[in-house]
C-alpha cells in the first residue's frame, strides 16, 4: 500500500497535478507516525510512511493548506473523507486546491492495546496475514491484528469513500451492523444517578489540555469561545471540577449535527476519555427524531439542525 | 540498606498511612496507573510510570491563591492558605525524581515560591528503581540512573522483595518509624537488580540519544534553523505535552467571581496556546511554530542558560506516547543534531 500511495504520489508531483503531499512522516518507533506535508520527490522518498498506525485524520490540515499557493495532494482512509464532505459543507477548504486519493482501510491499530498486553520495549512490528509480531527488548509476540484494533475501527460505519479524485485500493460499502451506538444504549439504560456518576467519573479525569477540540475537524472556529478572554468563559483550567465536565458537554452540544463520529477525540485524549459516546448520543438522538442522517456523506444533504420541517418533532 | 519482604508491603503502606498520607500508583481502571491516596486494599501497581507527572503534588494543576472580599468600599484580602500536613509519594520513577531538581530551580530560588516551598517541606518522595524500561524512555540522555533513582528513599524491587535506602534525613526519619517491618542487609541485590536494568536500558532504541547539539549558548545557532517550520508544522496547539510532562512549570493567575467574592487562582498554562503570556498588544508568539519553537528551546537552551547547563527534560516518554500527532522533544533533538545523532 505504501508503495502504491508513493509512486502515485510521485508521479502527481512530477506531472504538475500538484505541489504538496500531505501524507505521514516515519517516526522514531513503528507506531509514531507524524501528519507531514512533503514538497518533493527526495522528502517523499526520505520520509514517507503508511502502515497500520497512521491513524491521524488528516482533513483538517486542509484549512490551512488549501489556502496556500499551489494544488495538495492528500490521502483519505473512508471515514476521513465523511470529515473532508463537512468540512466542505461548512466552506472551510477550497476544494479546487485540493486533490483526494482515497485509500482503503480495513481497520488501524491502536499502540496502547498492543502495550497493555505487556508488550513494552517496542522495537519493532511487523504484519503478516492479519498478524502482528511485535518485538520488544524483552522478547517478541505474535498477536491478532484485531486485538490490537483502534476501539473506533471495531465499530466502523463505513468502508465506503463518499468523495475522492481516484482511489488506491478498493472502495467499500457503508456498515449497517456497525454497533457504534451499543454503549450508547448501555448508557440510556442506566438510572439518572448512575449515568451523572458515570460521566461524573470518566470527565474528572481531564486535564483540560484542548486535544479533543483542537484535533476535532468539527471544531473549526477562528477562536474558540474557551479561548477568548472577552467571552467570559475562557478558562484554562477549572476552578471548580464541574467546570470540566460543561467544557465537553458544550463542546458536544456545538458539534451536534456536524460531528462524522470520526473518533479523534478519543483517539488523542491522553487520559482515556471516551469522548466520542457523547457525540454519539446527539447522532443516535438526531436519527431517532429528525430521520437517518450522517454528517460529511453527502454535502448537498441539508443538515437536521439546520433546517426545519412541520414534521419535526417541536413542530 | 534495608530489606522488606514480599509479604510485608502491605504493612509497609498501613505502617507509613498510619503516621500520614500515602499516595501510591494505582490502576485507575483505564489501563493506566495514577497516584491515589492510599488505603486499606488499595493495590500498588507496578505500570513503569503514572500517567501524570508527580509533580502534581508539589505544583497542582489549580491552586487557589488568595480571595477577595468587597462590602462597600472595603476589600479584604483573605490568605487561604493551608498549612499542608506531611506525605509520602511512594514509588515515583527516576526520571520524575529528577523533575523535582528542575522545579525547585524555578520555585526555590529567590523570590521562593512559598506555596510551593509549603508542599516540598512536607512531601517525602520514595523513588523505585525501574526494572522494565520503555522505548519511549531516555532519561539516561540526561544523566538520571533509571536503576539508581534520587529520592529522600530509594527502593529496589528485588526476587524476594524490596530493598531500602534513605538518602536524607526525611527519608532516615521514616525508615526509622516503620524499622520493625525492616531488616539489615547488603546491597548485593540491589547490584543484581541494577545489572539486569543497566543491561535493558542499553538495548533501548533511544539510549543513544546524546544532548550534541542542544545545550547552554546555542540560541543563536538553533533559534533561527529552518527546520522548526516542518518540526511544528502538525502540531495542534493542544496542551498535552505540557501538561504530561513532569518539569513543565509555567502558569497563568487569574480571578474567578464566585458570586460572593473574587478568587484568585492560578493554573498551569501552556506555551503551545494562543493566549499565553498574553499582553495588550497579544501573543508575542503570533504562530504555532514561534510557540512550539519556545517550548523546545526553553527545555533545551534557555533553562541550561539559566541553570549551569542543567537540562529542562527528565526524558520520561510520556510526551512521546501522549502527542496526538506524536511529535516530541526526540525528533525535535534528532533533527536539530542534524544526522550527528542517529
Amino acid at each position: 500500500m505504501q508503495k502504491m500511495m508513493e509512486k502515485r504520489a510521485l508521479e502527481l508531483l512530477a506531472d504538475g497535478t500538484v505541489s504538496r503531499v500531505l501524507g505521514w512522516s516515519a517516526g522514531e518507533f513503528p507506531y509514531d507516525m507524524t501528519p507531514a506535508v512533503f514538497e518533493t520527490a527526495e522528502e517523499l522518498q526520505d520520509g514517507f510512511v503508511y502502515n497500520d498506525f497512521c491513524g491521524a485524520n488528516l482533513s483538517k490540515y486542509l484549512i490551512k493548506e488549501s489556502r496556500k499557493e499551489g494544488k495538495i495532494l492528500v490521502f483519505l482512509k473512508p471515514c476521513d473523507t465523511y470529515s473532508f464532505n463537512q468540512l466542505l459543507a461548512e466552506h472551510r477548504i477550497i476544494r479546487d486546491n485540493i486533490y483526494v486519493i482515497g485509500i482503503e482501510c480495513y481497520g488501524k491499530a491502536d499502540v496502547e492495546k498492543l502495550k497493555a498486553m505487556g508488550l513494552e520495549g517496542i522495537t519493532g512490528i511487523y504484519m503478516k496475514d492479519g498478524e502482528y509480531t511485535v518485538e520488544t527488548v524483552y522478547g517478541s509476540q505474535t498477536v491478532k491484528a484485531y486485538e490490537a484494533m483502534a476501539e473506533r475501527c471495531l465499530a466502523c460505519k463505513s468502508k465506503k469513500h463518499v468523495v475522492y479524485d481516484e482511489l488506491i485500493g478498493e472502495d467499500g460499502e457503508v456498515v449497517t451492523d456497525c454497533n457504534r451506538f451499543d454503549m450508547v444504549e448501555q448508557l440510556e439504560a442506566m438510572t439518572p444517578e448512575q449515568r451523572f456518576a458515570f460521566w461524573r467519573g470518566e470527565l474528572s479525569r481531564c486535564i483540560r489540555c484542548n486535544a479533543c477540540r483542537n484535533v476535532c475537524p468539527a471544531c473549526s472556529c477562528e477562536q474558540c469561545v474557551f479561548d477568548n478572554p472577552n467571552s467570559g468563559v475562557a478558562q484554562k483550567a477549572a476552578v471548580n471540577s464541574f467546570e470540566e465536565n460543561m467544557f465537553h458537554i458544550i463542546r458536544a452540544f456545538h458539534v451536534a449535527g456536524r460531528c462524522t463520529d470520526c473518533g479523534e477525540c478519543s483517539r488523542v485524549c491522553p487520559q482515556n476519555i471516551p469522548l466520542h459516546l457523547l457525540n454519539r448520543k446527539f447522532i443516535k438522538d438526531m436519527n431517532a427524531f429528525y430521520g437517518e442522517y450522517q454528517a460529511g456523506e453527502d454535502p448537498d444533504k441539508k443538515p437536521p439542525l439546520g433546517t426545519y420541517t412541520l414534521g419535526d418533532r417541536e413542530a | 540498606m534495608k530489606k522488606l519482604s514480599l509479604a510485608k508491603l502491605n504493612d509497609l503502606f498501613a505502617a507509613i498511612a498510619q503516621r500520614e498520607a500515602l499516595y501510591l500508583p494505582v490502576d485507575n481502571g483505564t489501563g493506566k496507573a495514577e497516584y491515589t491516596k492510599w488505603q486499606e486494599g488499595t493495590v500498588y501497581s507496578t505500570a513503569l510510570n503514572t500517567g501524570r507527572s508527580a509533580k502534581d503534588f508539589f505544583f497542582p494543576q489549580t491552586e487557589n491563591l488568595m480571595e477577595f472580599k468587597m462590602e462597600g468600599k472595603r476589600i479584604d484580602v483573605i490568605d487561604t492558605r493551608e498549612e499542608c500536613e506531611d506525605f509520602v509519594i511512594f514509588g515515583v520513577r527516576a526520571c520524575d525524581a529528577a523533575s523535582f531538581d528542575i522545579l525547585d530551580r524555578v520555585y526555590l530560588t529567590d523570590p521562593v515560591d512559598t506555596y510551593y516551598k509549603n508542599r516540598r517541606q512536607h512531601g517525602t518522595v520514595v523513588t523505585m528503581a525501574c526494572g522494565r524500561p520503555a522505548e519511549t524512555c531516555f532519561c539516561g540522555t540526561f544523566g538520571i540512573d533509571a536503576a539508581d533513582p534520587k529520592g529522600d528513599v530509594t527502593c529496589w524491587t528485588v526476587e524476594d522483595g524490596y530493598v531500602l535506602r534513605a538518602n536524607t534525613e526525611k527519608g532516615e526519619a521514616l525508615l526509622a518509624a516503620v524499622d520493625g517491618l525492616l531488616t539489615d542487609t547488603d546491597d548485593k541485590a540491589v547490584q543484581a537488580a541494577q545489572e539486569k536494568t543497566r543491561a535493558i536500558l542499553a538495548k533501548l532504541p533511544l539510549a543513544a540519544l546524546s544532548t550534541e547539539g542542544v545545550g547552554q549558548g546555542l540560541t543563536k545557532e538553533l533559534f533561527d534553523r529552518p527546520e522548526w517550520a516542518s518540526l511544528s508544522e502538525a502540531c495542534l496547539g493542544c496542551g498535552t505535552c505540557t501538561f504530561v510532562c513532569p518539569t513543565c512549570q509555567c502558569y497563568d493567575i487569574r480571578d474567578f467571581d464566585t458570586g460572593h467574592g473574587i478568587q484568585r487562582f492560578r493554573c498551569w498554562d501552556s506555551c503551545m496556546y494562543s493566549d499565553f503570556t498574553k499582553m495588550a498588544h497579544g501573543n508575542p508568539r503570533v504562530s504555532q511554530l514561534e510557540r512550539f519553537r519556545q517550548r523546545f528551546m526553553h527545555k533545551l537552551v534557555y533553562f541550561p542558560d539559566n541553570n549551569d547547563g542543567l537540562f529542562g527534560c527528565v526524558g520520561c516518554g510520556r510526551c512521546l506516547a501522549r502527542c496526538p500527532i506524536s511529535m516530541n522533544i526526540v525528533k525535535v533533538m534528532k533533527t536539530l543534531a542534524k544526522g550527528g545523532n542517529k
